[in-house]
């Protein structure tokens, strides 16, 4: 702006010589605004402190309360999208279930509770579900319905709606069919008795369905908006209503979310927070500054991100809360190529590393170091495994038994073996830290080979790798979720090529298991199975790391990681 | 002079359609797809969703369609940012990219320039050790890491600044510093160099030797002809600082359009990346454009339809 200001002037300077003295006064004065502009910044400075502590200690005085309680978090990115039925990403999910509420919603004993739905009754084989709603209005006044549950769900089974997420409601009978279009929408089993009465029938029984009814592809959608206006989530504004503790007030894209509190929410009573800004702030640094300097009240999981350079200071100091939740970082086999297709082999590289060491060393969040594929929140036996960390001597035994099937005298005559990882300074680390165990332990030369993500995950779906890593964070709390991606060699995200018909078999009976208990014992035969030939290499589980404001309370994380602002105040 | 701009526009119209064709190409080389995730779609989604956005076209009319859409304006919808378009992205990105360039370049300018005078004119003494050791620190400290400097000193220890986000005009200043410290040092060295060379001149002697002071010297003779080198300089500057600031979009968590720029890359949201990049390279070869014609005006002895015999 100023800037072509400037080059204009340039350009008359070119015209005649004689004109000098004229275009000198010009100069000069450029010269002097632009030290009055830099004067001007240093007065600016002076005149005001930060600007956003200022504006905190204002609030107090005036406000009904002492408190302002005003949360200020991070959630990194632009949510890609803020439909129920389009969300697919940790960030849209943040911000939905703030927003919305399904007919359950997980509360801070890691259980589902009644939610928008106040009575559910379940048929004796579990199938059928009826749920009777509460008296509950959207955030402009419309009641909530049975058909906006109706709406939502077979919306998103839709296949002209291309949701990418439809495979959640795959449980509810005819669900897969009708998004895969070899069925009908009118056949999914979604029936509405009436207003307040929602009757769905499963496909199978499903002991984990009111875990899901709270997750964010479940949740309603206002039909009569909907049905109006096909873009209705596309923005803030009267359009974007919903039926949770908060309603959306601003969208500035890549910028901030404003939530402000939803007065006609069922429960306003409890909700204590007047308003939350949600930053869009990429970089983790940033994050913690913000927070050291009174700009965020939050810094860290589960919306956001702490600098792992910073993580063992604020240890230290005191000021960080870790809790574990339901994922699982590990290093899958490809079980197609030599010479992990030996299983003595694959189990010799997943004894010879020592978990703890890189968890103490390299990631310093307090993980768990992980024997085993189902975190503990689901079965509490994982704390131990079904193995010793860093058991060298057995990874050699296994070593020397697996070279001798393959026929081979010597490690030196492996195959060349590369780690894949996708490209991240966290992935890489780890990734240095177990080349060089296998190198001591086991003598095994191992390349590390990083890659972009897109090409990274393109690698694994086609078992184009030979050892790469993977990371799973649970969706709702239930161990099949850890396991049923391993039940087909072809299925999406097995990435292994393996297959056993011992574990389909087990998976298949868990599916039409009534009795809780009977279930969970036929599922951790499923994981025995699935460690006795190791496709996969467990090493830790997830953890959540992140610092706060003193006097934020209550803001409810859950186990799958899930963060919650109904219940948060300050005090 | 017309006839240069007319060249000068096919030219530009020409490289356009090379740079849309090479990234058209190279973008769907690259293996996997906007649609590539941790859990993998079933094929009938994928094949649903390649159906809705035209990828299960034959690449010609996939081309052919992205050809028109540019032609219109109109670059369709994010793959992955299901509530904006393109035309959206861009619209709101852009504004504020522009105005933290144009901060930055400002103070690169104003104080490059001043910088490298007071050099110039204070040679081999202490003035010029000081502003070359700043226009030394300023080229090799990474912006990245300025910017953390910045944030720790300026905001957190001593509380002048916020330490990110992009709401009032205190928000704007660290991320201009930032951005604005290494093009400044360059300036100040280019401004320096060619000042002490225009000042060994004979007509800066016969100036002197006439009776004129310091001060009209270096203002109406010196500064003048100094300058020509910083505006060259200033097309690709330009450019630089607006695609450059991807970093520090990123670290003050400014809602730009230089973190489109890379993240679309990495979504493989394709109409994003084409969107971006045929914007940017509109704006750039406008800019070296308006400097070549510029530069032209500045120094009489440049000729933009040079090659031309007898002119």
């Amino acid at each position: 702006m100023c800037l072509y200001g400037d080059n204009c002037k340039e350009t008359v300077w070119g015209k005649k010589y004689t004109q000098g003295v004229e275009i000198v006064k010009k100069r000069l004065s450029i010269f002097f605004s632009m030290l009055l502009v830099l004067s001007m910044f240093l007065a600016a400075c002076g005149g005001k402190d930060n600007a956003n502590s200022g504006d905190k200690g204002g609030d107090k005085d005036k406000g009904k309360s002492d408190v302002p309680q005003e949360l200020r978090v991070n959630i990194n990115t632009e949510p890609p999208s803020l439909h129920p039925g389009l969300a697919k990403d940790a960030t849209s999910g943040t911000v939905l279930r703030q927003t919305f509420e399904g007919l359950t919603r997980i509360e801070a004993d890691g259980k589902p509770h009644k939610a928008a739905a106040e009575e559910i009754k379940v048929s004796d084989d579990q199938t059928v579900y009826t749920f009777t709603l509460r008296d509950a209005q959207w955030s402009n006044g419309d009641p909530v319905t049975a058909k906006d549950f109706e709406y939502a769900w077979k919306w998103a089974l839709d296949p002209n709606n291309q949701s990418e997420y439809a495979y959640q409601l795959y449980y509810i009978k005819g669900g897969e069919a009708a998004n895969t279009g070899k069925g009908s929408l009118d056949d999914v089993g979604i029936k509405v008795l009436d207003d307040k009465t929602l009757e769905v029938t499963l496909e199978n029984p499903t002991p984990f369905f009111l875990e899901l009814t709270a997750f964010y592809t479940y949740l309603p959608i206002n039909s009569k908006v909907a049905e109006a206006n096909k873009e209705w989530a596309n923005d803030a504004g009267e359009n974007y209503t919903s039926n949770g503790p908060f309603v959306m007030k601003e969208w500035s894209h890549s910028d901030k979310i404003v939530l402000e509190k939803n007065e006609k929410y069922w429960d306003a009573d409890t909700v204590k927070l007047t308003s939350i800004e949600m930053f869009m702030i990429n970089d983790p640094n940033t994050e913690l500054s913000m927070l050291d300097n009174g700009e965020l009240d939050w810094a860290g999981a589960p919306s956001g991100e702490l600098p792992q350079d910073a993580m063992q200071a604020l240890k230290d100091e005191g000021r960080l809360t870790t809790q574990s939740i339901a994922g699982i970082y590990n290093y899958k086999f490809n079980t197609t190529v030599e010479p992990f297709n030996n299983v003595n082999i694959r189990k010799a590289f997943a004894h010879a590393i020592n978990r703890q060491e890189i968890i103490d060393n390299v990631t310093q969040g307090e993980q768990l170091p992980a024997m085993a594929i189902v975190p503990p929140s689901m079965f509490p036996e994982s704390e131990k495994g079904y193995f010793p960390d860093n058991d060298v001597e057995k990874a050699q035994e296994y070593l020397q038994k697996g070279l001798e099937e393959m026929g081979l005298k010597d490690v030196s005559e492996l195959p060349p073996i590369s780690l894949s990882y996708n490209t991240s300074e966290g992935h890489q680390k780890i990734a240095q830290a177990i080349q060089d165990m296998w190198k001591t332990n086991l003598g095994v030369e191992v390349t590390l080979e990083n890659s972009e993500w897109a090409v990274f995950i393109d690698k694994m779906h086609s078992l184009d790798y030979q050892v790469g890593r993977m990371g799973w964070l649970g969706d709702f709390n239930d161990p099949i979720n850890f396991l049923e991606m391993y039940r087909d060699a072809d299925g999406g995200n097995n990435d292994t090529g393996w297959e056993s018909k011992e574990f389909q078999d087990l998976l298949a009976k868990s599916s039409t298991e009534a009795d809780p208990e009977a279930r969970q014992q036929i599922l951790k035969d499923a994981e025995k199975v699935l460690m006795e030939d190791m496709p996969v290499m467990p090493i830790y589980f997830y953890t959540q790391n992140w610092v706060k404001d003193d006097s934020l309370k209550d803001v409810v994380v859950t186990g799958l990681g899930d963060v919650q602002y109904k219940w948060a105040h300050f005090e | 002079m017309v006839k240069y701009i007319g060249k000068r526009l096919l030219y530009m119209l020409i490289s356009l359609w090379l740079i849309v064709t090479a990234t058209f190409f190279f973008m769907r080389i690259a293996p996997g797809n906007p649609f590539t995730s941790e859990k993998k779609l079933p094929p009938e989604i994928e094949a649903n969703l390649n159906a809705h956005f035209g990828l299960d076209q034959p690449w010609y009319a996939q081309y052919w369609d992205y050809l028109v859409r540019i032609l219109n304006w109109d670059f369709g919808p994010s793959f992955k940012y299901k509530s904006q378009t393109v035309n959206d992205i861009i619209n709101e990105g852009f504004p504020v990219s522009a105005m933290l360039g144009a901060e930055a370049l400002l103070l690169a300018v104003a104080f490059g320039v001043l910088l490298g005078i007071i050099a110039a004119l204070k040679h081999n003494r202490w003035p010029d050790y000081t502003a070359m050791i700043i226009a030394v620190l300023g080229i090799s400290v990474p912006s990245f890491i300025m910017a953390t400097f910045l944030q720790y000193f300026l905001a957190i220890k001593m509380g002048l600044f916020p330490v990110a986000r992009w709401e009032t005009f205190m928000h704007t200043i660290l991320p201009a510093l930032a951005l604005a410290a290494t093009p400044m040092a360059f300036i100040a060295r280019l401004t320096r160099s060619s000042m002490l060379e225009v000042l060994s001149n004979d007509y800066i002697k016969t100036a002197k030797a006439k009776g004129l002071s310091q001060g009209v010297i270096t203002v109406k003779h010196a500064i003048r002809n100094a300058l020509l080198p910083v505006v060259t300089y200033m097309g690709p500057l330009t450019a630089g600082i607006l695609t450059g600031s991807f970093v520090i979009e990123n670290i003050f968590g400014i809602p730009g359009l230089g973190a489109h720029f890379v993240t679309s890359i990495n979504n493989r949201d394709y109409t994003v990346i084409m969107g971006v990049t045929v914007f940017y390279s509109i704006l750039l070869l406008v800019s070296i454009l308006l400097v070549d014609i510029a530069y032209g005006f500045i120094d009489p002895r440049i000729k933009l339809a040079g090659g031309k015999k007898g002119e």
